[in-house]
Formats: C-alpha cells, sequence, structure tokens
C-alpha cells in the first residue's frame, strides 16, 4: 500500500478492541430462543418462494437461509446461488415502512431490536447476488505507450475484455487488443481531442465524440470510418448515450450526443443525419443517459435535469433541486443497458430476435423490484450533494411537483461521478474532496466513505459482480476497494500523472486507466 | 505605559457610555478629515513617521481590494479552453495550476537522464577560514587559548537544536543570522514560493560547513515542498526537494534559492 496510514494511537486501540470485543458477544446467539416461521419472498416479483418454513434461532444464519432457500427452490448442490436477505420493518419509527439488511443472522438484524418476535411471521425478502466473482486486479499486465497526447476517455467493448478504446488529445482514437496488450486501430479523423468513446450496446460501433464539435463512428473490427463527421453541434461534444438494445428498432441504432452549446441531438446513425434537436437547457449540456423505460435524462450546466420521452421528444419534467452544476447523471441499469445481451457467460444468441429478447429480458432482471420495472436516477453536483431520483414515481402530469427520494449529504466537496453497482443495490460517488463514498441506492442511506486518495477522485468503476469499485485519482493511483467490507483491497501505482479515464471490463477480467502521462495500462488479476 | 486591561475592566463593570455607537461612528466618520488635516500640516520627523505608515496602509489597502476584484472574477471562467488535454469533467474548471504545472515539468525533465547530476551553480567562489570564523577572545579559559569561534554566515539551525554547555561548545551560530525559511523558484515557470527549510545537504566550501548547516552561495538544501501538493508514481505526497541557494545571503538578509529538477 502506498498510502501509509499512521499507526492506530492507543486509544484508537482500545476503541477497536471494544469494539472487537462487542462484535463478537453480538455474533452469540442465545441458544433458549426455539424457532421462528420464516416466509421467503423474492424481492423482483413479490411471489412468495415456497411455504412458511419453521427455523431454529440459533441456526438462522445468512449462510444457512441461503441454503434453506436453494433447497426449497430446488437448486442443485452444482447451482446454488449466493442471496441477500431483506426485512421490511413496519414498525419503523417513520411513517413509511423501511427495509432492513439481514447483516449475518436473523437474531441480530431482527430479533434483538424487536422488529419481530418469534411468535411472528417473519416475511424476508431475497436476491440473488452474482454466481460469479471477480477477482480484484493487482498487477499491471500491460503498460502500453501510443497516444502523443494525455488520454481522456477510455471504454472497454461490452462484447468482452479483449478490445477496449481510448480517446486522446493527440485527436485520434485507438482500439487495443487487450489479450495481448497491442495496439490494434488507430481511430484519425478528428481535429480536435476526442473526448468520449461510447460502444453500441451490440459492440458493433464506436462512437467518438470530440472537441471539434463533431462526432465520428467507426467500425471496430476494421478500424475504418463509418463516413465522415456527423455535424450539428456548435460546441463541443460532453457526452453520448446509445439507444438500448432491446427498444431499437432492428438494424437502426439510434446516438444521443450532449455538447457545450446546451443542445442535445439524436442522430440516426444509419442515415447519419440528425433525428430530433433537443434544446431547453441554457447551458451547457453536462450527461446524457438513455433509459431502458422510453426516458432520455439529461443534466447540465443551467443545475437542472430533463426528462424527455423518446417517443415524442416531449421534455416530461424539469428537475431542479440542484443549486448549482449538475456533473454527471447514472441510471440502476446502466450495466445492462451498455452490455445488452452479452452477460457473465459470453454466450452469444444467434438472430437478431433472440438477441432482443435476451436484452430485453437482462432489462427486465436488472429493473425488476419488487414486481415492478423501476429504474432509478442519481445526479452528482457541483453542490457537494447527490440526488436519488425514481423516474417512475413522478406523476405524469408535467406540473406535479418532484420530489427525489433522497439528497445524499456527505460530500464536502463537487461530486464529479456518480455509479450504480452492476446489480442496482449501490452507488458510489467520486469527489474532489479525496474520497469516494458509499451509498445504499434503495434509499440513498450513506453506508461508507473510501479514503485513502490523497488527490482529487475523478472516476469510478465497478466490477461486474458489484462486488469490488476501482476509482482513479488525480494523485496517479487506481484503487480497488472492497465494497463489503469498506477497506483498500489493491493499491495500484504505475502512472506517472493524474488518471483521468478509467473502466472495468464486463467480463470483471480487465481494468483499463489512462490518464495525463499519455500511457494506456492494464490492470489484471 | 498602561497597566492591564483596565478599560476592558472597566466596561466590563459598568457597561458602555449610552451614546458610545455614536461616538464610535463619527469618530470614524472623521477620520478621513484628520488624517487630510495630519497628511497636510505634519512637519519635519513627524510627516516622515505619517508618510512611511500611511504608505504601509495603502499597501495593504491596495493589496486587499485586488484581492477581492480577483474573488469576484474567478467565477468567469476563461473563453479559451486550456492548452493542455482534459477530459470534459474538468473543461470548464479553473484550476490553480502552478503546483501541477510545477510537478509535472519536473516529472518531463526526469525523463532526461543527463540532467540528474547537474546543478544551477557548478562552481563557486572559495570562504577561507579566517572569513568564515571570529575567534572568541573573551572569557577567562577562552581567551588564553581562543579556541572558540563564531560563524560569521547566514546558518541553518534545526528546530531540534540544544546548545551545548559553554564550556564544549566551540561554535556559535548566531541568533540574528539563522534561516528558517527560503525563497524557492522554480527555473523553468519563474514561480517563486517561500519555502521552510528541511535541512542543509552540501555546502560545496567543506565538509565540516554542511555539519554546521552554513548556508553560502551555491548550498544545496532540502526545502519542504509539501504544500505546493506534488505526488510521486506512488501516490505519496513529496514534501521533501532539494534546493540551491543562488544568492549571497551574507551580503541580501534574504534566501534565494532555484529548484532542482
Amino acid at each position: 500500500m502506498a498510502t501509509v496510514v499512521p499507526p492506530p494511537s492507543k486509544r484508537q486501540k482500545i476503541l477497536a478492541a471494544e469494539k472487537a470485543e462487542k462484535a463478537l458477544e453480538d455474533a452469540i446467539i442465545p441458544k433458549h430462543l426455539g424457532s421462528v416461521r420464516v416466509q421467503f419472498v423474492d424481492q423482483s416479483t413479490g411471489k412468495s418462494t415456497g411455504p412458511v418454513v419453521a427455523v431454529p434461532v440459533k441456526d438462522a444464519t445468512v449462510k444457512n437461509l441461503e441454503t434453506l432457500l436453494n433447497t426449497i427452490q430446488g437448486n442443485e448442490p452444482g447451482d446454488r446461488l449466493p442471496y441477500r436477505f431483506f426485512f421490511r420493518n413496519d414498525r419503523s419509527t417513520g411513517s413509511e415502512s423501511e427495509l432492513l439488511d439481514v447483516q449475518t443472522d436473523l437474531y441480530n438484524s431482527v430479533l434483538r431490536p424487536g422488529f419481530k418476535s418469534t411468535e411472528d411471521n417473519i416475511i424476508l425478502q431475497f436476491i440473488p447476488q452474482a454466481v460469479f466473482r471477480v477477482r480484484a486486479v493487482s498487477r499491471c499486465s500491460a503498460s502500453i505507450s501510443g497516444h502523443g497526447e494525455a488520454i481522456l476517455a477510455t471504454a472497454f467493448s461490452p462484447e468482452s475484455s479483449s478490445r477496449m478504446a481510448t480517446g486522446s488529445g493527440d485527436n485520434t482514437a485507438r482500439i487495443w487488443d487487450c489479450d495481448t496488450g497491442t495496439p490494434l486501430h488507430t481511430l484519425k479523423g478528428h481535429t480536435s481531442w476526442v473526448l468520449v468513446v461510447s460502444w453500441s450496446p451490440d459492440g458493433k460501433i464506436l462512437a467518438t465524440g470530440s472537441m471539434d464539435n463533431t462526432i465520428r463512428l467507426w467500425d471496430p473490427k476494421t478500424g475504418e470510418a463509418l463516413g465522415g463527421p456527423l455535424k450539428g453541434h456548435t460546441k463541443w461534444i460532453t457526452s453520448l448515450a446509445w439507444e438500448p438494445y432491446h427498444t431499437q428498432a432492428p438494424g437502426k441504432p439510434r446516438l444521443a450526443s450532449a455538447s457545450k452549446d446546451g443542445t442535445v441531438r439524436i442522430w440516426d446513425v444509419v442515415l447519419r443525419r440528425i433525428d430530433e434537436s433537443l434544446s431547453g437547457h441554457r447551458s451547457s449540456v453536462t450527461c446524457v443517459r438513455w433509459g431502458g423505460l422510453n426516458r432520455m435524462f439529461t443534466s447540465s450546466q443551467d443545475k437542472t435535469i430533463k426528462i424527455w420521452n423518446t417517443k415524442t421528444w416531449n421534455c416530461l419534467h424539469t428537475l431542479s433541486s440542484h443549486t448549482h452544476w449538475v456533473n454527471h447523471l447514472a441510471l440502476s441499469t446502466d450495466f445492462v443497458l451498455r452490455t445488452a445481451y452479452h452477460d457473465h457467460t459470453g454466450k452469444v444468441p444467434e438472430t437478431v430476435e433472440e438477441k432482443i429478447k435476451k436484452a430485453k429480458s437482462r432489462f427486465a432482471e436488472a429493473a425488476t423490484q419488487e414486481g415492478k420495472l423501476v429504474e432509478k436516477l442519481i445526479s452528482a453536483s457541483d453542490d457537494n450533494t447527490i440526488f436519488l431520483w425514481d423516474p417512475s414515481a413522478i406523476p405524469a402530469d408535467s406540473n406535479a411537483a418532484v420530489k427525489p427520494i433522497a439528497r445524499l449529504l456527505g460530500h464536502q466537496k463537487q461530486v464529479l461521478h456518480v455509479s450504480f453497482s452492476p446489480d442496482g443495490l449501490y452507488i458510489a460517488s467520486a469527489s474532489f474532496d479525496n474520497s469516494v463514498k458509499l451509498w445504499n441506492a434503495r434509499d440513498g442511506k450513506f453506508i461508507s466513505t473510501l479514503r485513502g486518495h490523497v488527490g482529487a477522485v475523478y472516476m469510478v468503476a465497478w466490477s461486474s459482480d458489484s462486488r469490488l469499485l476501482a476509482s482513479a485519482s488525480k494523485d496517479t493511483t487506481v484503487k480497488v476497494w472492497d465494497v463489503k467490507t469498506g477497506k483498500l483491497k489493491e493499491d495500484l501505482p504505475g502512472h506517472k500523472d493524474e488518471v483521468f479515464a478509467l473502466d472495468w471490463s464486463q467480463d470483471g477480467k480487465c481494468v483499463a486507466s489512462g490518464g495525463k502521462d499519455k500511457q494506456v495500462k492494464l490492470w489484471k488479476h | 505605559m498602561p497597566q492591564n486591561e483596565y478599560i476592558e475592566r472597566w466596561t466590563k463593570q459598568h457597561g458602555k457610555r449610552l451614546d458610545h455607537d455614536e461616538r464610535v461612528r463619527k469618530r470614524e466618520a472623521r477620520e478621513g478629515h484628520a488624517q487630510s488635516e495630519k497628511a497636510q500640516n505634519l512637519r519635519g520627523l513627524r510627516a516622515k513617521l505619517h508618510q512611511k505608515k500611511r504608505h504601509a496602509e495603502k499597501i495593504q489597502m491596495k493589496k486587499a481590494i485586488k484581492a477581492q476584484e480577483e474573488r469576484d472574477v474567478k467565477s468567469a471562467a476563461p473563453n479559451e479552453p486550456s492548452s493542455t488535454p482534459l477530459p470534459n469533467y474538468l473543461l470548464d474548471r479553473s484550476q490553480a495550476n502552478n503546483a501541477k504545472a510545477l510537478s509535472s515539468a519536473i516529472k518531463n525533465k526526469r525523463a532526461e537522464k543527463a540532467a540528474k547530476f547537474s546543478v544551477p551553480l557548478p562552481k563557486v567562489k572559495g570562504i577561507s577560514e579566517e572569513e568564515m570564523f571570529k575567534v572568541i577572545k573573551t572569557g577567562k579559559k577562552t581567551a588564553k587559548k581562543s579556541w572558540k569561534r563564531m560563524i560569521t554566515q547566514p546558518t541553518f539551525v534545526g528546530p531540534d537544536f540544544t546548545r551545548r554547555p559553554v564550556k564544549y561548545e566551540r561554535f556559535i551560530r548566531p541568533m540574528g543570522l539563522r534561516y528558517k525559511k527560503a525563497n524557492v523558484t522554480h527555473p523553468e515557470l519563474g514561480v517563486t514560493v517561500q519555502l521552510p527549510i528541511i535541512s542543509v545537504k552540501k555546502n560545496p566550501q567543506n565538509p565540516l560547513y554542511t555539519q554546521l548547516g552554513v548556508l553560502t552561495k551555491g548550498t544545496v538544501i532540502e526545502v519542504n515542498v509539501s504544500e505546493l501538493g506534488l505526488v510521486t508514481t506512488g501516490g505519496k505526497v513529496v514534501w521533501g526537494k532539494y534546493a540551491q541557494v543562488t544568492n549571497d545571503p551574507s551580503r541580501d538578509g534574504c534566501l534565494n534559492a532555484v529548484l532542482l529538477v
């Protein structure tokens, strides 16, 4: 670890010892409590699974409950799933019932605080966790120079970890072969810095947005340009978003681009023309996100977020709770929208219909919460706060007051980047105050602060199993964090200057980072 | 001289005069007139002292006004985006570039291996021992053998230094010639910052002078650059950096140095 934490003082040591002792005490479950009746409910569908089961309290740990649930569902020992359990507390002090995470066992989470007694039926909601496990990247497998200027953006192909694209200040974008660590194609054409790179969800097209006000499309296989530049914006491109695969008309993908000139343009990629130009923001549009439920979200430096209907291109709502620039937006479904039908197994359906079907089902799986399709939105701002929104709960009447689910307070400086974990349970935020903070994505409750960076944190990237988090910082390091414990897992020094761009591949094998030192670094386990 | 804070004590006990605030306001309002009268009518030494005081005050005032103006215009970002490539999340932000530019310049320089051992002042004029030391001839024993020396050049004395007993103290480093800070210039950027000295690394004249912390022209010192916010590739904050003294501090009364990059 490069950032050496000072050794704990005596007082800290005593506190830690007391805490450990208390934790040890808490871990003990009294034997005399008998059994409790438990009903499992699938959180995504809201349907109960199996009959009510009597479980001895002393054995009701998360691990045992997992085994029990797997047996009830008839899963073979080979394909048992890990689960997370939640308990809905109706007796909470607030007016609305809150959802509690069952951390280690039922006794400590539910019975001891007095939410339920052993006489009651306990309804436990469960969410399956990722079956696969991403291993923390720990070494630099390749350090590739090639770009002549700072690297400003990077993105992995949704297909696999073997292709990655970077955009740079030397007016080119490059595609890299990450298996061998060699450059594959140099995409020349832009006349100024390449600020954004974005792969289409099927991985067939690469779009790059530049400082020269144009967008270019490339074929990542051959590295050739698909036609000339897409002109229209009058200032540089700040963000790109592809139409989700399952809502695309087959073979006719569309692309949304946000620009400094305050407009968002929707491009028909095949016909290479502007479908729609959305003006409404009064200042630079900082981020655009195309949701899977016919909504598009744009954030701007005019302190507002706008929600657009992607059918009619009307502005449905203007969310103006922020008091300063809105820097970044993230959707709870970002990960599935980006990867479409590519999942961790690497199997790709044969026909287009099957692909759409799979993309749709993956989206539905990720977005379903208690039987409803929910796509949450989070916005980071210069006013040091983050807002968590539920756009599906916003009434259709555009005049109705729009209230966020939560305002996430805690950062001491501007928040630059926010991201949902792929399973939609956590939010990570990166800020100028040198810290990354983790939040609960359900209600926006604060979970932990990840400290260790000594410079502003520019970007975070999740591993696809949501158990690890990587962060890139001004202090020239990339750090990998364990989400569950909130501790530093790996410190990855090596860059010689600020790290501007970071991405974790969809299959979890590789992390790519690039920055001011003009080198692309690939990190693997 | 007033003895103790008797005025404050009195106000605490009895409160203020009822017209106190008004009197204060009036006095402040009259101040301009009073100043003007003084400036016009004072003569001789008083006039000189007054002018000097006003001069210092006006400098402070100008500085305050300038700082205020700078703070006001900060919100207006420069129209021209920066010349170095930046990702779009940093594009519209005005940055404190000084320290940053410093660090990247250092990094670029370090890439050139040949520059590693060169210093800005490769040769200096020698200083003889007679010039450096003054023999102390006071005291009974000292006067007989004259073994005690006073260093006539500026020195750096570490914060944890304690004097030895007088009997054993061979070198005296006068308090008035001790320096704690140096004005350090970055050669390429021309940025000058006042930084605390950590230690004297090498005095080219004599290893003994290095030990004594004598600061002469060409001395390599270590300065504390932590406030510049430089970071190593390992992610640690750099806080010590070498610099070479460029002036003759015994003549100038200040210590100027260039950072070795």
